[in-house]
């Protein structure tokens, strides 16, 4: 077999060279304090004040004991039962909305628009004293659904913006086609509108789940009991004890953090596209 | 076929009926985007209503209305002697972070644009902090800045940058750099990434026409480059001055504003008076509140951010 010209392999160019060293440094950078936080995670309880860089073994035990040894068990099914709870009222109140919006030229589009662009720029540690009032006098302190309305109402200003870029950007004929086709209104929306605006939403969704997972300072403001605690206020208060369980606080972290990075670099591709649909054009 | 989709077949294939007008339709919008109006409402603007109100109240500790108070909360807040140096601090924290995060972020945007092997990997570890919670993330940075055991002051006795151990975060004038660092560190990625979606959009062929024209590297980057990121810098840059004017996590997690109030912002001293007076809280809060609205709608005229959007 006569073999082509074969393929001139150039070698790694300086500047190639240069920037795929900075490039894994500065990865190296971004992702040290993780490794950091799992690796006290893993000490043994007496190692723990020694300045070394690593113990002389791992304490694997620390992960498991964490949950059972303090409040953080009952501080992450807080977190879970918020975070699940704000991304499904999240898709349930921004979805019509965001199909309405970028389907129908209705009176008042504008001003809702801009009601929502507004909530975006609103974050709630601004609003944290006539929040903590308003449930205070509602009896709603110490309550998982004000943390799931809370987390949810200040998410749906993204979750809005993306869905009605995404929407809108599947022609209307393609839904008209369908539906002369002999699809109902209901089932134009979910054989055509949800699956080709999917990416959207799982980005919406996704978003609102991290950014409810994390959340902080509402839980810290409205929640003043370990049993309506979310786990970032978990982890904040073995702040305030006097001799801090560093392995304890950062196994309870790396459980917390974990999952949440993975589910990122899921979407991370829709996250950019996201991004650049709902607020570069 | 089920008869359900028979019947709606049946419907739509009617030539020339007049569009029917369903329930739903008879009430406009508001099925649609009624329920995310209500929820707005209710958890964005009432509580703006009731910080104002709160911060004319006088308040119990308990947490009951004793009557009006007028501005005294107000005179009460101006008169705190802490409260200058925290605007004062607020206003430096505010542009240093904003201003380092956006510089590093065209950085690493350019870097990470570039074609090299584990581009995919090295990206992913940039999202890290982005993802992980700020509060977690700056308690990391606390304890990795621990008089005893934190292993940035380890590892910085190690290379002989400092004598001994250093306690970073209980004198402010240390504390405040830390905690300038860690704030810029967690707004990094979600910088970079918009910056790098920016650049997605740039078409070759800019480059390749300024290529063939002689342009040097940096001024292609200063007259092609830059003008083009504008939008995703302007984006950048509206949601990190609210983001780092408001940032609370990173403040809390590291030195909960204090000594005193020596590192706090005014968001934090605004929670920090509500365990004491919730209506100069509700003071502090309001004309935190009225700086924000100042910040938005300044951008909002300067990026023509309503032309943009439609």
């Amino acid at each position: 077999m006569t073999s082509p010209t074969p393929r001139i392999r150039r070698g790694i160019s300086p500047r190639t060279l240069v920037i795929t060293a900075v490039a894994w440094l500065l990865a190296a950078l971004f992702v040290i304090p993780y490794l950091e936080m799992i690796v006290t995670a893993l000490r043994p309880a007496d190692e723990l004040r020694d300045a070394t860089y690593l113990p002389s073994h791992f304490e694997w035990s620390n992960l498991v004991k964490v949950w059972t040894d303090s409040t953080l068990g009952t501080n992450l099914r807080v977190t879970l039962l918020v975070a699940a709870g704000s991304t499904l009222l999240v898709l349930l109140v921004a979805l019509p909305a965001a199909y309405y919006t970028a389907r129908k030229p209705f009176r008042g589009r504008k001003a809702f628009l801009l009601l929502v662009l507004v909530t975006q720029m609103f974050q709630p540690t601004s609003l944290l004293v006539g929040l903590y009032r308003e449930f205070y006098q509602f009896d709603m302190l110490n309550s998982v659904w004000t943390l799931i309305i809370c987390n949810a109402a200040f998410n749906l200003a993204f979750a809005i913006w993306i869905l009605t870029a995404y929407i809108s950007s599947i022609p209307a004929e393609l839904e008209e086609a369908a539906s002369i086709d002999g699809l109902g209104r209901i089932g134009t929306l979910r054989r055509i509108t949800v699956p080709l605006a999917m990416p959207g939403i799982v980005t919406a969704l996704i978003f609102t789940f991290i950014s409810a997972w994390n959340e902080f300072v509402m839980g810290l403001r409205l929640t003043t009991v370990p049993d309506s605690q979310p786990l970032t206020v978990g982890i904040n208060n073995f702040i305030g004890n006097y001799t801090v369980q560093w392995n304890y606080l950062f196994a309870g972290s790396v459980v917390a953090i974990l999952p949440v990075i993975v589910l990122f670099a899921v979407i991370e591709r829709h996250v950019v596209s996201g991004l650049t649909a709902g607020s570069i054009k | 076929m089920s008869s359900k989709t028979g019947a709606h077949r049946a419907r739509g294939a009617r030539p020339g009926a007049p569009p029917k007008r369903s329930v739903a339709s008879r009430f406009g919008p508001w099925p649609w985007i009624g329920p995310a109006v209500l929820l707005i409402l209710a958890v964005v603007l009432w509580p703006v209503v009731e910080m104002v109100r709160t911060s004319f109240l006088r308040i119990s500790t308990s947490g009951f209305v004793r009557g009006w108070a007028g501005l005294d909360k107000y005179t009460k807040l101006f008169d705190q002697p802490d409260f200058l140096a925290v605007l004062g601090w607020t206003v430096v924290w505010t542009i240093t972070v904003v201003t380092l995060t956006i510089v590093i972020s065209l950085a690493l945007a350019q870097l990470f644009n570039q074609q090299f092997p584990g581009r995919r990997l090295t990206r992913w570890a940039l999202i890290a902090p982005w993802a992980a919670s700020v509060l977690m993330t700056s308690i990391g940075f606390k304890w990795m800045l621990d008089r005893t055991a934190g292993v940035l002051n380890t590892a910085m006795v190690d290379l002989h940058l400092i004598d001994g151990p250093q306690d970073w975060l209980g004198d402010p004038a240390t504390a405040k750099p830390w905690m300038v660092v860690i704030a810029v560190f967690v707004s990094l990625p979600f910088t970079t990434y918009t910056l790098l979606a920016g650049l997605q959009t740039v078409p070759g062929e800019v480059y390749e026409a300024a290529k063939v024209d002689g342009t040097s590297t940096w001024q292609t980057y200063r007259l092609i480059t830059l003008p083009l990121l504008r939008p995703a810098l302007m984006v950048g840059l509206v949601i990190n001055l609210i983001n780092v004017f408001n940032s609370f996590p990173v403040i809390w997690g590291t030195t909960q504003g204090g000594p005193d109030s020596a590192t706090a912002t005014t968001t934090v001293f605004a929670f920090q008076l509500m365990n004491t007076d919730i209506g100069e809280s509700a003071a502090m809060s309001v004309v935190n509140f009225g700086l924000v609205v100042v910040m938005v709608l300044a951008f909002l005229k300067v990026s023509r951010w309503n032309e943009e959007n439609r």
